[in-house]
């Protein structure tokens, strides 16, 4: 059988199925972004902006977009009825404090003991933005990863220690991958779903770091 | 009578000299001052420290005063976007300085320097390039660094209404970094897009009271 990895957006949709119904959210720009498509729409979730929305909503129809109201990633969005907007001290009191149920960021690299890389890639000439993702890693009460299994050359993305420049210390606790779901745990990374047609060694030969398995 | 909406936008940006330090609100466009940094382009001054989460988009407000080379250093947590054109040519041709900041620890010590306090303990960043060098402690268990606070000697910020007394209320995410920037300028300038008597906000919805802000300039309708 070939491998059938997840496509981004069964990525998104797998993430969605492990946020429950009362969770306060934020979704990272990217592959995080498309995962409030697919919630399940009985389930009241908040989502939370890091730009001062509580309650926030889909993209607004075509004409009605309103430059006031953006998202994290500067995009239009709507306010669900019972939404509110705060000011910055307080949104980013939500993200460090411990408020925020579960994050949801894109990542270059996460090491086995939950180390995350997802802000600069350390290149000379790149120019360095890091935004909110440090204070989600060490505030957020689970952090969630989703990226691709292996970079674009095919190296991989999950490995002993990072060599990109940090985000956050020891702070994922799940990721979800084009070929794996993973737990971070004080006993390793414990593989628990992978993708169709994938076997255990060869998601090992993907992966630096070693994996796990509840048996 | 006090009236803190005597002053036009220029006489109020007037207040700017070369090398002060000014925090303009804003997340992208967002809550942008635009028409006050027109006027600050216009006012001429140089040599500005620029406070403001962003690095300017596109070709207006922030990104303008970027491209007429005022700028000598940003301290912001996310200069580069897809529109950040200004920007990133004078900081690949090193013609800006940047002190890249986290987000929450840039509102954070914009919020310490507004309350008085000689900096905060916060777990963002630590044991990251961007706590090389600073103070950390171990409190209950938790790693944290040292922060700074970061006052400006201007603020320009941009709000919905306003009244004489300075009350403000703000218009959707476009609040963002606002309020708190208000409170740690030894001079808020805020633009608005209505000046309204006094007593008209209802004081149960007024977000930045009066006491932080010491300008406030219409632009009109």
């Amino acid at each position: 059988m070939t491998i059938q990895p997840l496509s981004r957006d069964q990525i998104a949709q797998r993430v969605a199925l492990d946020i429950e119904e009362g969770a306060y959210v934020n979704l990272g720009i990217g592959l995080p972004t498309r995962i409030a498509n697919f919630l399940a729409p009985g389930k009241e979730i908040f989502l939370h902006s890091e730009n001062g929305i509580l309650g926030m909503g889909p993209a607004p129809e075509v004409g009605k977009e309103d430059d006031e109201l953006i998202n994290a990633g500067k995009e239009h969005v709507t306010l669900l009825n019972g939404g509110c907007f705060f000011h910055h001290g307080d949104s980013f009191a939500m993200m460090r404090g411990g408020h925020i149920d579960v994050c949801v960021l894109g990542a270059f690299q996460v090491a086995a003991n939950g180390d995350l890389a997802n802000w600069h890639t350390g290149a000379p000439d790149a120019i360095p933005a890091v935004g909110g993702a440090m204070d989600l890693a060490v505030g957020a009460k689970k952090v969630f990863v989703t990226m691709e299994h292996n970079t674009k050359k095919g190296e991989p993305k999950i490995v002993e220690r990072c060599t990109y420049p940090l985000t956050g210390l020891a702070c994922v606790d799940r990721i979800y991958t084009d070929l794996a779901v993973i737990d971070v745990t004080s006993r390793g990374l414990i593989v628990i779903e992978m993708a169709p047609g994938i076997d255990i060694q060869t998601l090992q030969n993907r992966t630096e770091a070693p994996l796990h398995y509840n048996s | 009578m006090i009236d803190k909406t005597s002053l036009s936008m220029a006489q109020a940006i007037s207040k700017v000299k070369d090398g002060s330090t000014i925090m303009i609100g804003g997340f992208g466009t967002a809550g942008q001052p635009a028409e006050l940094i027109d006027a600050l382009i216009e006012h001429g001054a140089r040599d500005l420290t620029i406070v403001s989460n962003n690095a300017g988009n596109g070709d207006m407000g922030l990104a303008l005063l970027i491209k007429e080379k005022r700028v000598r250093k940003m301290i912001c947590s996310f200069p580069r976007q897809h529109d950040s054109w200004h920007f990133d040519t004078l900081y690949r041709e090193k013609g800006i300085e940047l002190e890249l900041v986290p987000q929450g620890n840039l509102a954070i010590r914009i919020q310490a320097a507004g309350a008085g306090l000689g900096g905060v303990f916060t777990p963002t960043g630590y044991g990251t390039i961007l706590a090389d060098g600073k103070e950390t402690r171990e409190i209950a268990g938790k790693k944290y660094v040292f922060e700074l606070p970061i006052k400006a000697d201007i603020a320009l910020i941009k709000a919905l209404k306003g009244d004489r007394w300075g009350n403000l209320v703000y218009r959707k995410s476009a609040r963002n970094f606002g309020p708190i920037m208000a409170m740690a300028a030894a001079t808020t300038i805020a633009q608005v897009k209505e000046i309204v008597p006094l007593g008209s906000l209802d004081p149960e919805h007024v977000i930045t009271p009066g006491i932080f802000v010491q300008h406030v300039t219409s632009v009109g309708v």
